[in-house]
């Protein structure tokens, strides 16, 4: 009896010791971790509030009123704020469809067979290929053999075929999400395919598809390369023609095929002069920008928030 | 059930006919043959991977949803005399004429009346007067009337998960099937709600032929008039309930029944 006690004892230390040594990995991981989190989090901080300290005392009412000038004082974004919405409606009305449909088309649709997976591996590659050279695809196709020209629809479309991949690996991951069950109950009802896309499928996914159309707009509306690649560098100091026309049809699309500017390119524009006062407005441009794509991404996660509170499986 | 004659005498509503079936290269069942007797409940037993719920999903042939499954053989279904599983055959037409109650309570993230409504829906019905008939008559079959008549338009997810299983029940019953599937429609639930499931399901029968996977034999023997037990794929014992539990002819039948095995 007292050498069992003994020894349980015995075992029991060196089990604690055990535990003790194991977890001191889990100390060293917490440091670990904690710097690389770190890492991400001070260099965006410091150049965030590099660019506060800089560019904040443009940031005036006339700043977002005011066109470009060769005054930095004078100098605003009004044609460049314009502009970058005016490309994402374009880049978001031509990405959603096309992005949601092959997504809906590939978990839906397709037979799973091998040319599907090469579809799928050449959709998630994609996302990766440099953002010049849809830039360079779009100067060929859009500009020249379309000769949309350099124009906001060239760039709305533009930056929708690079965000494209991104919706379409959105919209699938959200139709993934939904269970088996709810789409196994409604083709046990006897619904057809499109019955069940249209009634389920869609509805049930909107809100991861509208995270990932955020997202990805949030991406685009940050770039630069693709947008200068078709010409877009160039100094505007006027708004596109107005969407609404007070004759009849009332509505007008010339604003697609104006010229235009966007904020990333202003701020290129801003940042290669070398008077110091222009430095000032490209960081006070760069506060608006982060702030626009920051506000995006907020509006993503409370769009999926409110979304996901009613669907509970 | 001392009420049910003789089962040859009784008209049948379906009948399988040397039925096998392959997800791919295994084959799942085994040369499958048995009636389903008209307004008579049918269970099928077994233990786990016996092949019972993939014969029910053959009924309504779920397994066409997934690629590389494959049915050889009869499923037929009466008076029409028409084999469900038949390649000229449309699935949706099979699934239009016998329903499903999941094992999981799947409600869709609709309300209750749109649950209920689905399946009209699908059958195109969008007069709001028929639409309420045939919810009220639905929900009142599943005995769900009474708890969600004035909740109509709450979310599904807001019910019990045995109030939710009898929404999937109504929502299967609005459209009139001949045959109802159960695959094991209790087993997520507690026994209160499993007891009032099993009640459903023993009124049910005197308006449509029920088939029920459980793999609860006191079940089976609460609740259905003939009992299948299937082992590995095949068919080992069908026959009446009681016969299946008292007096079994086949050895594993009464292992499996007397719990010495599974």
């Amino acid at each position: 009896m007292s050498i069992g006690t003994e020894k349980t004892a015995e075992s029991l230390h060196e089990i604690r010791a055990l535990i003790a040594k194991h977890k001191r990995w889990d100390q060293i991981f917490i440091v670990v971790g904690i710097v690389c989190l770190m890492v991400g989090i001070i260099a965006f901080s410091a150049l965030f509030l590099s660019m506060v300290w800089h560019g904040w005392d443009r940031l005036t009412p006339e700043f977002f009123t005011n066109f470009p000038s060769r005054k930095a004082e004078q100098a605003g974004i009004l044609s460049a704020w314009v502009g970058s919405i005016l490309v994402m409606f374009v880049t978001a009305l031509a990405a959603v469809p096309l992005g949601v449909a092959a997504g809906i088309y590939l978990e839906e649709y397709a037979p799973k067979n091998w040319i599907t997976d090469i579809i799928e591996i050449n959709v998630t590659n994609l996302a990766g290929v440099p953002s010049i050279v849809y830039g360079l695809l779009a100067l060929g196709v859009f500009v020249y053999a379309l000769d949309l020209g350099r124009s906001i629809l060239s760039a709305g479309l533009t930056l929708a075929l690079l965000i494209l991949p991104v919706v379409i690996v959105a919209t699938r991951e959200a139709i993934r999400a939904i269970p088996v069950g709810i789409r196994e109950g409604a083709y046990a009802l006897g619904a057809t395919k499109w019955q069940t896309t249209r009634d389920h499928i869609i509805p049930y996914s909107s809100a991861g598809i509208l995270t990932g159309v955020i997202i990805g707009l949030a991406r685009a509306i940050g770039e630069t390369a693709p947008i200068i690649t078709i010409g877009a560098l160039t100094f505007i100091a006027f708004l596109p023609p107005p969407p609404l026309a007070s004759t009849f049809p009332f509505v007008s699309f010339e604003w697609l095929m104006a010229p235009f500017t966007v904020m990333p390119i202003q701020m290129f524009n801003w940042v290669s002069r070398p008077e110091e006062a222009f430095q000032v407005n490209a960081a006070a441009a760069g506060i608006v920008l982060v702030v626009m794509t920051l506000l995006m991404n907020g509006l993503a996660i409370w769009l999926r928030y409110r979304m996901r509170k009613n669907l509970k499986w | 059930m001392a009420a049910v004659p003789h089962f040859a005498d009784l008209p049948i509503k379906a009948s399988v006919d040397d039925l096998d079936f392959f997800y791919r290269d295994f084959k799942a069942l085994k040369k499958i043959n048995m009636p389903i007797h008209e307004k008579r409940v049918t269970a099928l037993i077994g233990p786990s991977g016996c092949g019972k719920s993939t014969l029910l999903r053959c009924f309504n042939r779920m397994h066409d949803l997934y690629q590389g499954n494959r049915y050889v053989g009869e499923i037929r279904l009466y008076p029409d005399n028409v084999n469900v599983l038949a390649e000229g055959v449309d699935p949706i037409e099979v699934r239009m004429r016998i329903s499903m109650v999941f094992q999981k309570p799947n409600p869709f993230p609709k309300s209750i009346y749109e649950n209920v409504a689905y399946g009209l829906r699908v059958r195109g019905v969008n007069r709001k007067g028929i639409l309420d008939d045939k919810v009220e008559e639905a929900l009142r079959g599943a005995a769900l009337w009474e708890e969600a008549k004035d909740r109509l338009n709450d979310l599904a997810f807001n019910l019990s998960g045995g109030q939710q299983q009898r929404l999937c029940i109504a929502r299967a019953l609005a459209t009139d099937p001949e045959i109802l599937l159960f695959d094991e429609p209790t087993s997520a639930l507690d026994p209160i709600a499993t007891a009032s499931i099993e009640e459903l399901v023993t009124d049910l029968k005197s308006k449509v032929t029920i088939v029920i996977v459980t793999h609860n034999m006191q079940q089976a023997a609460r609740v259905s008039d003939f009992t299948a037990y299937m082992y590995l794929g095949e068919l080992i014992e069908f026959d009446l309930t009681d016969t299946i539990f008292l007096k079994p002819t086949n050895k594993q039948t009464e292992d499996y029944i007397t719990g010495r095995f599974g």
